[in-house]
Formats: structure tokens, sequence, C-alpha cells
């Protein structure tokens, strides 16, 4: 009677479901991966081909001229990126030191709930947003709005980051610098975060590789430009800001130009990205050499 | 040093009563009693610890000498650079070397001329009974791939770099092998004509080893203090026979 | 009393301390003159910790004047349009007319249409991976995942733009609209620009937030789940469903409002294919327009300050919206990888 019924209970429709079911997420795993292939291949074939020294070290041509190149976009870029990370580091670790070492109360709590809504504001509102700040004041577009958009954006991310490396710090260890008659200031930051400093380097790269891809804030910021500017109020060239500025232009010219323009932007964000895991695989507390 | 009427709590919970101690200087007074007594409490409001736990609040004076270290406008940071402390499970700096950890004291308080600091690591491992283990790795290894009982005598050595007065030292062997507590407590037992030694210990035979005073505690109240001997032999207090003749605890 | 006294000889404290801790040769050097010394001020505490709280704030400060200058800048369209704003269609710089109706739609269908193309499929991957696969690929392919969520948007449009778009026009397009145009959903011209490739570009981008999310809450449902469903004879797919998606219900809704939310305020790829023309139409073939995108083209070439503000208040609404989906995505996420799980019944 135990196996009728335990044959009753065994059908072929149930194995049938779960090979389908078993089926269907491989496919659905495929199916997912083959955008990604697809994309970097293309990216590949198509920008290594426009890839050369002209092209990292030239400001674009006028239209119709081949030649030229994304140097002033790349050397652009580097500027309002180092902008933002002069206002988005500080100011996350900051918060995240708050939270972490100082934060029992309320206020931190609301200081995290409104780190996440800042991380969930859409790019291109806090393009407006900036513009409306520093745009208009300064009554030109500049690579210091462009900085402020893209700091701005890096800080969530930043101090979420520094906030749990540093909670992952032991408590015997900030003891131990209490003990021995060392400032609490300085025992934050040369004992407490610096053991942390691995996990928050990530952090800051991570945010930085977000950032560094970003058009849409720059659009009414930084807005762009021919030329090479290395000056902080003046509208500035970045990399996807030409590079979008090119793929909906009408040139082949400079869909070419722009190809080879991804192919730079995602080797530096891929390359980011990559040390951080090296960086994570390696483990977060290192003894000194 | 001298304990008056010191009370503690962590937030409500009351978990000192009055405790008044005289602890005599240049000799090791240990501290027992059963787990949870406020054994560590106790010592953690020496060197001014137990203020750092958020919520916690002491009460009553200590004094060094002529220093009330709970007094208006003392700071607790020079309090505890006159009164060191070594934690039941060692914590050495895993970022540095053991040359950093031991200097940390120093180097962490913006001290950093070469020579000096040789001088003092060199002091502070010889008298940790540690140096000739790793005079040779100084700066090579760092402070958390040593032993459990090498960590914990250079814990010992960091403590000893800052030339403290007092020492404290919180169940230092519990964690550790007999070997090594052994070397601890000769340890102890050497640098208590330079220091004022307070350890906690939940171990009797280690108390009757190595200090010359003992206190018990029990549930937050110190029951009786006298020298090591006696306490052992002809304890006063019921209690306190009880305690050692292992009836609890 | 005997009993103390037997102990007592157990605990005699030694005195023969000499053959136990024999002397070493510690010569009695005198210690270092090196002695941190200094009096030591309360000042520079202080002084740190007011620092780090001000960054703190300065979080708070940073979203309120996000807020504010929006709120400032789109009073004007606010007057001037009110509530009719958001049920007209029509938006003419010229006459001065504007309405949000066209950019809602698109951004809404445009979103829609994206889930519903890459819910099933990061879903499918998600239990792929936490679930079926060996563990030699997860890591490889849990890798490949994430990197799909480093590629920036305005690569996503370039290659949609060369790739993506003739494949859907010369191709997918014809295809769907020879099976399924009686729908009415697959009319018109095929340009291969439009709201579909709008929806396909976005389904990419928001698979890896989708999938990265549901494996951890996947992973939080307890094990005891699924070992109770396979108890009971259950086959994989069956422990699958009844032990762990019913416990991950919540937190797979989170996931995907909090795809929702990323797809909502994309901006470059949708803006390169989607067409940019302000249609309401029932047809994905169709060109349309989302709130991003026509920030994001007229923002800068907006003449008039009602025609800048009325773009303000779209900025305005979007934010909100985000805003909105955003929270209610934490808060599902939150409720099973935190605290107890979702109550299953045994079932």
């Amino acid at each position: 009677m135990h196996n009728n019924y335990l044959q009753k209970t065994f059908s072929w429709k149930r194995i049938i479901a779960d090979r389908l079911a078993t089926l269907g997420a491989i496919l659905a795993a495929l199916l997912v991966l083959t955008p990604l292939v697809a994309i970097l291949v293309y990216l590949v074939i198509r920008g290594a081909s426009a890839l050369n020294w002209d092209f990292l070290t030239h400001a674009p041509k006028p239209v119709g001229e081949t030649g030229g190149g994304m140097g002033n976009a790349i050397i652009g870029s580097a500027l309002i990126l180092g902008i933002s990370s002069l206002i988005g580091i500080p100011l996350g670790i900051g918060a995240g030191i708050y939270l972490s070492e100082y934060g029992h109360g309320r206020l931190s709590t609301l200081v995290r709930f409104i780190a996440d809504v800042l991380n969930g504001v859409p790019s291109i509102v806090m393009g407006i947003a900036v513009y409306a700040l520093v745009v208009v004041p300064q009554r030109h577009f500049s690579a210091l709005a462009g900085g402020v958009a893209l700091g701005i954006m890096m800080i969530p991310t930043i101090t979420r980051a520094t906030e749990e490396m540093l909670l992952m710090v032991p408590r015997s260890i900030r003891e131990a610098a209490l003990a021995l008659g060392v400032a609490e200031w300085r025992s934050v930051i040369l004992v407490t975060l610096r053991t942390a400093l691995p996990g928050v380097i990530t952090g800051i790269m991570l945010a930085f590789a977000r950032v560094a891809g970003e058009t849409a804030p720059l659009l009414f910021t930084a807005f762009g430009n021919q030329f090479w500017n290395l000056k902080l109020n003046q509208p500035t060239a970045a990399l996807p800001l030409q590079i979008y500025t090119y793929a909906i232009s009408p040139f082949d010219e400079w869909h070419r130009q722009a190809w080879a323009g991804a192919l730079v932007l995602i080797a530096i964000i891929m390359g980011t990205v990559l040390v951080v895991r090296l960086i994570a695989a390696r483990g977060v507390m290192k003894g000194s050499a | 040093m001298s304990v008056r009427d010191v009370n503690a709590w962590f937030g409500h919970v009351q978990a000192l009563y009055d405790i008044s101690i005289e602890i005599p200087a240049n000799q090791v007074t240990a501290i027992i009693g059963p787990s949870g007594c406020g054994k560590s409490t106790f010592v953690r409001c020496l060197n001014r610890m137990h203020e750092t736990i958020p919520g916690a609040r002491v009460s009553g004076s200590v004094m060094i000498g002529n220093l009330d270290i709970y007094g208006n406008g003392t700071s607790p940071v020079l309090v505890r650079r006159r009164v060191g402390m070594v934690f039941q499970k060692a914590n050495p700096f895993p970022t540095m070397s053991i040359y950093d950890n031991v200097a940390a004291g120093l180097k962490l308080n913006g001290i950093h001329n070469h020579r000096e600091l040789d001088e003092v690591v060199e002091h502070a491992l010889r008298m940790a009974a540690l140096w000739e283990e790793v005079k040779d790795q100084l700066t090579k290894r760092s402070g958390a791939s040593l032993s459990g009982g090498q960590q914990q005598r250079l814990c010992i050595a960091r403590a000893l770099a800052v030339q403290p007065e007092v020492l404290l030292m919180d169940e230092p062997c519990s964690a550790l092998d007999p070997i090594s507590t052994a070397k601890i407590e000769e340890l102890i037992f050497e640098l208590r004509s330079q220091y004022t030694i307070v350890i906690v210990t939940h171990n009797m035979q280690q108390a009757a080893r190595v200090a010359d005073s003992t206190g018990f505690f029990l549930l937050g109240k110190l029951v009786e203090f006298d020298s090591t001997e006696k306490i052992f032999t002809m304890p006063s207090d019921k209690r306190t026979e009880d305690y050692i003749t292992g009836r609890f605890g | 009393m005997s009993s103390i006294l037997d102990r007592a000889k157990l605990f005699r404290p030694r005195t023969d301390t000499k053959q136990v801790f024999p002397a070493k040769t510690t010569a009695v050097v005198p210690f270092s003159k090196v002695r941190v010394t200094g009096a030591v001020s309360p000042v520079p505490d202080y002084v740190f910790r007011y620092l780090m709280v001000v960054c703190a704030l300065s979080v708070l400060a940073i979203v309120a004047l996000i807020l504010f200058e929006l709120v400032i800048e789109s009073r004007l369209s606010l007057h001037a349009f009110g509530w009719k704003f958001f049920g007209s269609q029509v938006w003419d710089p010229v006459t001065g007319d504007f309405g949000a109706l066209p950019f809602i739609y698109g951004t809404l269908v445009s979103s829609l249409l994206a889930l519903v193309m890459a819910v099933p499929l990061a879903v499918g991957l998600a239990i792929y991976l936490t679930e079926m696969c060996p563990s030699w690929l997860r890591g490889p392919l849990a890798f490949t995942t994430d990197l799909l969520a480093a590629i920036p948007s305005v690569i996503y449009g370039l290659w949609a733009i060369f790739m993506l778009v003739p494949l859907l026009r010369h191709y997918v397009e014809p295809w769907l609209a020879a099976s399924f145009g009686w729908t009415g959903l697959f009319e018109g011209a095929p340009y291969g620009v439009g709201m579909l490739a709008a929806g396909v570009i976005l389904a990419i981008m928001v698979i890896p937030i989708i999938s990265s999310i549901t494996r951890e809450v996947l992973i939080a449902v307890p094990r005891h789940q699924r070992e109770a469903a396979l108890a009971l004879g259950a086959t994989r797919w069956e422990m699958i469903q009844l032990g762990v998606l019913r416990n991950a219900r919540a937190g797979i809704f989170g996931a995907v409002i909090l795809g929702l939310g990323r797809a909502l305020g994309e901006t470059m790829a949708v803006t390169m294919v989607i067409g940019n023309r302000t249609v309401i139409a029932k047809s994905l073939f169709a060109p349309g327009y989302t709130m991003a995108s026509v920030l994001a083209n007229e923002f800068t070439e907006a003449t008039g300050d009602l025609y800048l503000s009325a773009l303000v208040e779209i900025g305005l609404v979007l934010l909100i919206l985000t805003l909105v989906v955003n929270a209610l995505a934490r808060v599902l996420v939150w409720s099973v990888t935190r605290g107890t799980p979702v109550s299953s019944h045994a079932q």
C-alpha cells in the first residue's frame, strides 16, 4: 500500500516540469550573457580600428574633416573627475566616519536614509539641480559644475562603504589604541580608518567607476567643448559627452571615433572594477609588507 | 592607587557598588571572583576605559598619587598614559609590523625620532621577554602573525613602551596555553618591582602564584581585600571561603 | 574548617620564588627618556567630531538643496498649468503651452515594457545562480553579470544605435508585425528606433540589478525551508517553488521595483533609441519620448522662462516618482533580507 501511494504521486509530469524549469533557467542565463558578449566584442572590433595615438592626443577637427581625436575629452574627464573626487571623497568618508563612530541616534538613521535617497536621484535631475546651483550664478557652464554634480553622486556609495568597513573593525582594536593614551580623533584616523582602509578604497574606486561613465549630469553642467580646456570655470569636454555627441551625429567619421572613445572609457571603468576585485580577493586586513 | 566609593553603571544597570580599595604600589594585586561579578568593569574604571562604552557611567574617585583621575578637567587620555592596559584577547594592530605595534603608543602621539623609538622598542620587548624571539623580524612581520602567547607579550610590550606607572591586566592568560601562561606569569613577577600591577583572573591558582594582595568581588561588591596568603588560608568572610573552596562560581 | 586548611596547602603562595622564576639578567637599565608629554586638550576631539557631523549634515543639505531648487524653478510652470500639466498632450514651445502626458506615458510604457522582458530573465538567472549552478561556474557567471552593471549608459546607447536598432528593423520587427500584428501593438513602419528599442535596451540595463538583489534575497531564505520541501519528496523545481520563491516573494518584488526605479531615471541609452517625438501611440514601433529624454534634449535649448520652468517641473515629477518607487523597493527588500523572513505556511 505504501508503494502504491508513492507510485501515484510519482508522475512524469513533475519530472518534465523540473527539467523544463532547469532548461528555462539556463536559457535565461544565456540570454543575459549574450548582449554583454555582443557589446564587448562589438566595442573591441569597432573601437580598436579607430584607436590610435592621434585619437588620444588630439582635439576634434571641424565637421567633415577626418582625423582629430578625443584627447581633450580624456583630459577634460580627468579634470572633472578630479574635482568630483575632491568633493565626494572627503564628504563621503566624513559622513561614513560619523555614522560608524559617532552616530548612535536618530540623526544617524536620518542621514543613512537620506544618503540612500541621494543615491536614487536620477542623474539627469542631478544635472538640473547643479545647473541651478552652480551654472546659473556663474553664468556659464564649467568643469567645476560638472565636478560638483559627479562629486555629489559619489557621496552615497563612499559613505556606505566607509561605514560598513569601519564597523567591521573589531572593538578590541579601538580599545587597544585608546588604552595607550591616544586621543580619540587620532585613534579614529590612524588606527580604525587605517585598518579599514582597503575596503574604503574599494568603495571609493567603485564610486569612481560609476561616475566616470555618467553623461546626463554633464549635459548642462560641463556642457562639452571642442577644444582643450583646463580652466575650472569654462565648459569642458568629457569622454562620455563626446561619445554621445558623436554617436547621434550623422557623420561616419564621428561614429568611428565614438567607438574608439567608448573603448577607452570601458577600459578605464573595467580596469577600475578589476582592481577592486583584486584588492577584495587579497583580503581586507593584511599585515605590513 | 587609592579607590574611593566607586560606582559604575551600564545605562541604568548598576555594576559596581561603593568600591573602596587601597592598591599598594609596586606590588601585584589580583582581583578574583565568579563571572559577571564586576572584576573587568572595576579594572576598566581604573584607566577610564569603562566610560568609552556608550551609556556607561562612573562615580567616585580614583587617586594616583595626588591626581584624581575622575577629577574635573582631568583628561582621560593623560590618565591612560599613566595607567596601561593589557586585554583578555591579545589585540595587536593588524596593519602594523611588530616594531610599529610596540612603538604605537609613541608614534600615534607624534613621536617619530627613529633612534629614540628604536631604543624604546628594544627595551620594551626585552622587558616583555619577546626580544630574542623577534629581534630579526621587527619590521618584516605583522603584529598579527605571531602566536597567541607572543601576541599577548607584544601587547604587554606595547603597553610598557608608554612607561605607565600602573599596569592593568584583564585576564591576560585566559586565551593562552599553559606554557605561554607560565611565561607571562614569570613576566608579571619580574615587572612588579618597577610597576604597580593589577591583574584580573578567574584562575585562583594564578592569583596565588603571582599576587601579593588579592581582592574578592561578588555581584559588584568588594567582599574582601587582603594579602593573598590571608585570603587563601584564612578568609574572614564566609562568601570568600565558599568561592575559594569551590562551592560556587 | 579542615577543608580550608587542605586547600591552604594547595594555595600557599610560593615563597621559593627563586626556583620557580629564576632571576633573569634584565639589567636595571633606566628606561628611555622618551615619554609622551604635553598637555592633552579635548579641543581637537571636539573639532574632529564637529567636522564629521558637518560632513554628515552636508548630505542632508544637498538633498534639501536639490529639492528646493527644483521646486523653486518649476514655480512658474506649476502656477501656469496646475494639474492640467499632467493631462495635456500638447508640448508647444512656440505657443508656450506645455503638457507632460506624452513624457509620462513614454517613461511608464518604456519602463514597464523593459520589466516585462527583464524580470523573467533576471529572476531565472538568479535562480540558476543560486540553486542550480555548478559551483565552479557560479563565481565567473556572477562576476559577468556584475560587469553588465558597470557599463555606462552611453555605451549601451551607442551599441543600441548600431547593432540593436538594425537588428530590430530588419529582423525582429517585421517578424513581430507578421506574427502578432493583430494585437495592434506592432503597427506602422518598422524603423527600428522607437518604444520597442527603448524597452529592449532598458531591459538589458535593468537585468543586472534585479538579478543581483534577487540573488541576495534567495540566499537569505534559510536552509531549513529548502530542506523541508525536499524532505517531502519534492523535485528540485518544486522545492524552489515551495521552499524558496514563496518566502522570497516580497524581496523579489522589491528587486523588481528597484529595477523599475532604475529604468525610470535612465536617460542616455533611451534618448538614443526612442525616437524623441512627442506622440502617444499604441504601437510599439512608434517613436516616443520619456521625461528623462526631453530633459536631455531640450534643456539647454529652452528659450523663455516658462519653457525652462516646464522642463524643471518634469524633472521634479521624475524625481518624486523615482524616490517613491525606490523607497517602496527598499522596504520590500529589507523585509526579507533582514529580520525574520516572511512567514511561510507549511505547504
